[in-house]
């Protein structure tokens, strides 16, 4: 068993000629690695009507509802995240409902709205109410803002999961851009932020280092972008753990922390 | 067969990195199936002088038969044609200059007249275009990426040159070759270490419009882990005489 927690999705009213050829690519390429699940995300329309992170709620709605359908069309192997801009709380909440409902299984949060910002309690709220973890998009050490994204970095994730210590929030792409040893040592005593693998980075060192900060129990083994990338980190790490350990990694923490049944050997 | 032409041996002076000793190295170049690793000196690429870690890395490449040393030329010190000459009598598969690390204009006359000097010597010149990711580089590492109109220019600067450039990205790769003649472009290798494997399509489309004899097995190893350039080729789908093309011929190609 193999639950990759962070997953992206295409659809036809995205920026992208190529989505479905993508999307077939991650398909293929899970099963060549053994993904036994892919719980993705889909952030509107990717920059086509309004901006990646910071989708307008007709693009949320649109985006959770093209993922439902793949949902649909790959019930084995694709379950969602439901997307949602904060910054419109009244939308945000209800299409987490609308969603969970339909058999979504968690909450991702992109960079519409700062992690610390209380306009995200609301929604963490739901997130205990119905009992699903919320992917944070974080920059790892965020020492400015960058264009085209509220990003947050680990500090301000930590923030808001000590505000809510009865809600798992896991925090995205380690690997993913930024300085990831800021982001473990912010992360190493908020026992409810789980530390996701993924990202394009496989830097020597950052396997070790999250071990060290967060233990084997809060990994959560993804991929994001880079397949490859995702699959390495995996080779590497059957390497440092034991058999045991690794279940743990690559699926035991995550049924722990996502709704039951929501995999099909929880 | 596997050949890593984009290997590394000592610390890293802007973090902690493990397995970068050379008994180490040995080890992930087993867990990972590789034969041979072409292996660069790390710190002195941050020296003032970045030779003084080449004796180093002969004597550590006699002692370990895996190993091929990559030097470090400074196209700016004196006796500096020495340094490319004990570099051709070690055997030496190429050598490497970093030049935005050294201070020198990357495509200034010094590193025209390094490009000549190789081609004359019928050895490599390997060039990086990044050793880590921009976005978590420590705040104080400041120099910049080797720009691709740089290697543009070294690859005219000199009708036989051939370079090696790793660490490049798609985008990179593309506007290099097809900013070239294909004379050009046919003296132009690229390690993979950078590339992005599926869901996107930037090393499968390269392979197909660069062409596979255009890229070198590299890991960049022990910055990166080695195992992404296995995965990636893993990924997809090659012949055998595709990957053993790029994961050792093309190499052995060029040291011949």
């Amino acid at each position: 068993m193999l639950v990759d927690v962070h997953a992206h999705f295409h659809h036809a009213r995205t920026p992208r000629a190529d989505w479905r050829e993508r999307n077939v690519s991650r398909l293929t390429a899970g099963a060549r690695i053994g993904i036994s699940v892919h719980v993705a995300s889909i952030l509107g329309s990717w920059g086509l009507m309004s901006p990646i992170y910071f989708p307008s709620p007709r693009d949320v709605t649109a985006g959770n509802d093209a993922l439902l359908a793949l949902q649909r069309e790959h019930p084995d192997t694709i379950r969602g995240y439901v997307c949602v801009n904060p910054n419109y709380t009244a939308h945000a909440r209800a299409e987490v409902g609308r969603c969970l409902d339909a058999g979504m299984i968690g909450i991702k949060l992109a960079a519409s709205r700062r992690a610390d910002d209380p306009l995200l309690d609301p929604i963490a709220a739901l997130a205990l109410e119905r009992r699903v973890p919320v992917m944070q998009h974080v920059w790892q050490h965020r020492r400015r803002d960058w264009p085209g994204q509220e990003a947050s970095d680990a500090v301000e994730l930590c923030a808001l999961a000590r505000r809510h210590p009865d809600v798992a929030f896991i925090l995205a792409h380690i690997g993913g851009g930024g300085d990831w040893l800021h982001s473990l040592h912010a992360v190493g005593d908020v026992p409810n932020v789980y530390v996701d693998l993924s990202g394009s980075g496989v830097d020597g060192g950052m396997l070790e280092a999250c071990l060290e900060s967060v233990g084997v129990e809060r990994l959560l083994w993804g991929t994001d972008l880079t397949m490859d990338t995702g699959w390495a980190k995996l080779r590497y790490l059957e390497t440092l753990l034991s058999r045991d350990e690794m279940a743990l990694v690559r699926w035991k923490n995550a049924a722990r922390i996502f709704p039951p049944g929501a995999f099909p050997a929880d | 067969m596997r050949v890593d032409c984009n290997a590394f041996l000592g610390a890293y002076p802007w973090r902690k990195v493990p397995g970068t000793a050379p008994d180490a190295l040995v080890k992930a170049l087993d867990r990972t199936k590789i034969d041979t690793a072409w292996v660069t000196h790390l710190p002195s690429l941050f020296w003032r002088d970045p030779t003084e870690g080449n004796a180093w890395l002969y004597e550590t490449a006699r002692q370990e038969k895996r190993f091929k040393p990559v030097p470090t030329v400074h196209p700016g010190l004196a006796q500096w044609e020495q340094v490319l000459a004990d570099a051709v009598n070690a055997g030496a598969p190429a050598v490497r200059c970093d030049p935005l690390y050294l201070g020198l204009d990357p495509a200034g006359g010094e590193m025209r007249v390094l490009a000549a000097a190789c081609a004359a010597a019928r050895i490599p010149l390997q060039l990086a275009v990044r050793l880590e990711d921009g976005r978590q580089r420590h705040p104080n590492d400041r120099v910049a990426e080797l720009p691709a109109a740089a290697v543009r220019a070294l690859i005219r600067s000199d009708a036989d040159v051939r370079l090696i450039v790793t660490h490049a990205d798609r985008g990179f790769v593309e506007e290099v070759h097809f900013g070239s003649t294909p004379e050009e472009a046919r003296r132009l290798w690229w390690d993979i270490c950078w590339l992005w494997g599926p869901p996107e399509d930037h090393l499968a489309t390269l392979l197909e419009t660069v062409g596979v004899d255009r890229f070198v097995f590299g890991t960049g190893q022990p910055l990166r882990l080695p195992e992404n350039s296995i995965a990636k080729l893993d990924l997809l789908d090659l012949s055998r005489e595709q990957r053993a093309a790029i994961e050792s011929q093309n190499a052995q190609g060029l040291m011949a």
